[in-house]
């Protein structure tokens, strides 16, 4: 018998790839052939043909430089990014492109660049880096523990919520406690570490959304989180 | 008109780093201690040299790097003053300063040649602008030091910028090529790879594309051509030499490249192609790079890792088949704090061996990484100490090699030298 396929896209892997972004797609991809699917990615990357059937979006961060080469592209499959999004598909975006599915992005030199406004946030280049280990609490996923380094800024608006609560660190911003945001399924959010590896609910929140939804039952089978769990009590520890 | 700095200084100074020594402190103490109490006490000094002063940045192969310019300078007859001990911050310069000059605050050297983290070159050269600089690479290392790789390659432009005679250049690294354009005084030089070895280094920009570009580039004067083995040949202007080497690692032996380039733009007409193939020869890897000890009578190599690209090296310079694998990360500020580069590397070489030992401060981060590549793993230990006895005592048989990151192999050596007689081959 056939194992039923999951379509994973990686939204722009040449460009936007920092910080061990990698570890996401691997997680998924893995945690899908550990629960018995058959995942199938595919790396879009920009002037791709855009495909046809997707399960779950992720995208990651880049350099200044990588988001004005995808800027363009980014703002031609906005319409299918937004459809899917409607349609309650799962995504996670991390950093650079959880700020370019914001409104917009004001760069430290005035620069605008529009985004796509899946989610109701908005983005302001700053100064001040903020850096270091970070751990936040969500009323959906737990304790969510990462790795943020960023120097924009991001505030929501009144059609997003935040992702999750900070704990410690700095999060969407210096100023509110806020990390990260969420419309329907889509998160947004400034975790790297890589994010998936370390917070497995995270993951299979995406992983069991997609799968509930195209074939409406999820697999029995259950991973062994151990390390995860470890890895996560060490890091809990860690100074900033 | 020679200008000597007070001697008091120096004598404080010497004192600072001989207690130092005693308590076994690290090598920048003493430099800070100078730093403090006389501001222009480097500068001053290096203004002393004939040949002046060259700066080696980049971020991987630094130390290496350096080691062999120096070794291919002194087989020239110079007088070379290094800051040997690995201790690359402008401290570490000032503490290794202390240790040569001499009491009235004199260098006996021709030439200095610092490596010098990225961040930390750029008041160096404002200070003190070198006569030649060469510069290795950009890749991800510690970036939640540095910001992004676009700002650490911003930095080598400064350091190039402030170089008064030849600026050496990886050709083979875009970030770093794209530095010649914004040089108009300076001279530059290219060292590069062969097409063929070209596939051998993906940089951080190909990881994830698969694309090897090796479409038109440059001219280089200094090309490693062929690496197989233990064999390396070069193309120098046209000509091509052979010769054996004791270094390993593909990245170490594209560094040589860049090492004879650099002699090349010191030595000018005086360089004799001989004595740089013969030096090149017998240079070691530097600590930690690669370098081989002996421990209960079977090898054991350390291999320092510090960001994706040099571990991904790494894998693939040495082949895990009849060697016992360890690897230990820790996460302290010299390590980098962000665990995320891990997850930039690929494991899957190590599939079919495993991994015996996992150990460090964040061991646990990476038995994860591994778990996610199939990868078996036999211990896990944070404990170093107790990890590298577990690892020693239970592959007693098996020749064995670690990959550790900086403070661990710190660590590493420590206990080594202390469990066992460290035959160290270097």
């Amino acid at each position: 018998m056939s194992k039923q396929k999951i379509t994973v896209l990686q939204l722009y892997p040449k460009d936007m790839n920092i910080y061990g972004d990698h570890g996401n797609l691997l997680v998924i991809q893995r945690r899908l052939e550990w629960y018995g699917y058959e995942p199938v990615v595919i790396h879009y990357n920009v002037g791709d043909v855009f495909p046809d059937t997707v399960d779950i979006v992720i995208g990651g961060g880049g350099q200044d430089s990588g988001q004005e080469i995808i800027h363009e592209d980014l703002l031609k499959i906005a319409p299918k990014l937004r459809a899917l999004a409607e349609a309650d598909v799962p995504m996670l975006m991390v950093c650079g492109l959880y700020q370019l599915f914001g409104n917009f992005f004001k760069t430290s030199s005035d620069k605008t660049l529009t985004g796509i406004g899946i989610l109701d946030v908005e983005t302001y280049g700053m100064g001040e880096r903020l850096i270091g280990n970070i751990i936040t609490s969500s009323e959906d996923f737990g304790t969510i523990i990462g790795y943020e380094n960023h120097s924009g800024q991001t505030f929501l608006g009144p059609n997003a919520s935040a992702l999750a609560t900070v704990i410690k660190g700095a999060g969407n911003n210096a100023k509110d406690a806020h990390e990260g945001a969420r419309y329907k399924n889509v998160i947004g959010t400034y975790l790297h570490g890589s994010i998936l590896p370390k917070n497995p609910r995270l993951a299979d929140f995406l992983i069991h959304t997609a799968v509930t939804k195209k074939y409406g039952e999820f697999s029995t089978d259950l991973i062994d989180d151990l390390l995860a769990d470890l890895a996560r009590e060490t890091a809990e520890d860690r100074p900033r | 008109m020679p200008h000597h700095f007070t001697p008091f200084v120096v004598i404080a100074g010497k004192a600072v780093r001989y207690a130092a020594r005693l308590r076994g402190g690290g090598s920048a103490l003493p430099g800070l201690f100078v730093e403090k109490i006389s501001p222009d006490f480097i500068k001053t000094t290096l203004a002393q040299l004939p040949h002046g002063v060259v700066v080696i940045s980049g971020t991987n192969g630094k130390t290496t790097t350096t080691k062999m310019v120096v070794a291919l300078l002194e087989a020239h007859g110079l007088k070379v003053f290094t800051n040997r001990t690995g201790s690359n911050f402008t401290r570490g310069v000032a503490a290794a300063l202390l240790g040569e000059i001499d009491i009235k605050g004199t260098l006996n050297a021709d030439i200095a040649v610092l490596e010098l983290d990225e961040a930390h070159a750029v008041p160096f050269v404002k200070a003190i602008p070198p006569r030649y600089s060469l510069l290795l690479n950009v890749m991800r290392d510690q970036l939640d030091r540095f910001g992004e790789i676009d700002a650490t390659a911003k930095m080598l432009e400064k350091i190039a910028q402030a170089t008064t005679d030849t600026v050496v250049l990886n050709r083979e690294d875009t970030r770093v090529l794209r530095i010649k354009d914004t040089l108009a005084e300076q001279k530059v030089e290219l060292f590069g790879l062969s097409d063929d070895l070209l596939a051998h280094f993906p940089s951080d920009d190909d990881m994830r594309s698969g694309i090897v570009k090796t479409s038109k580039r440059p001219e280089a004067g200094v090309i490693l051509k062929k690496y197989t083995g233990d064999q390396a040949t070069y193309d120098l202007a046209g000509h091509e030499f052979s010769t054996t080497l004791k270094l390993n690692g593909i990245y170490n032996v594209f560094n040589s490249a860049a090492a004879i380039a650099l002699a090349q733009a010191v030595l000018g007409a005086a360089i004799d192609t001989k004595k740089i193939i013969a030096t090149i020869a017998t240079v070691t890897p530097a600590f930690g790079r690669g370098e081989s000890l002996v421990v209960g009578g079977q090898p054991l190599e350390l291999v320092l890792v510090k960001n994706p690209s040099g571990f991904r090296l790494g894998l693939k310079s040495f082949p895990p088949e009849g060697y016992a694998t360890m690897i230990a990360i820790n996460d302290n500020y010299a390590d980098g704090r962000d665990m995320s580069w891990l997850w930039d590397v690929d494991f899957e070489t190590l599939v079919d061996e495993g991994v015996a030992q996992v150990a460090g401060v964040r061991a646990y981060d990476m038995a994860l990484r591994l778990q996610y590549d199939e990868v078996k793993i036999g211990h896990i230990e944070k404990d170093l100490p107790t990890a590298l006895r577990q690892f020693i005592d239970v592959n007693s048989e098996h020749p064995k090699r670690i990959y550790c990151t900086y403070t661990a192999m710190l660590t590493l050596r420590r206990e080594l030298s202390k469990i066992t007689k460290v035959e160290v081959i270097s």
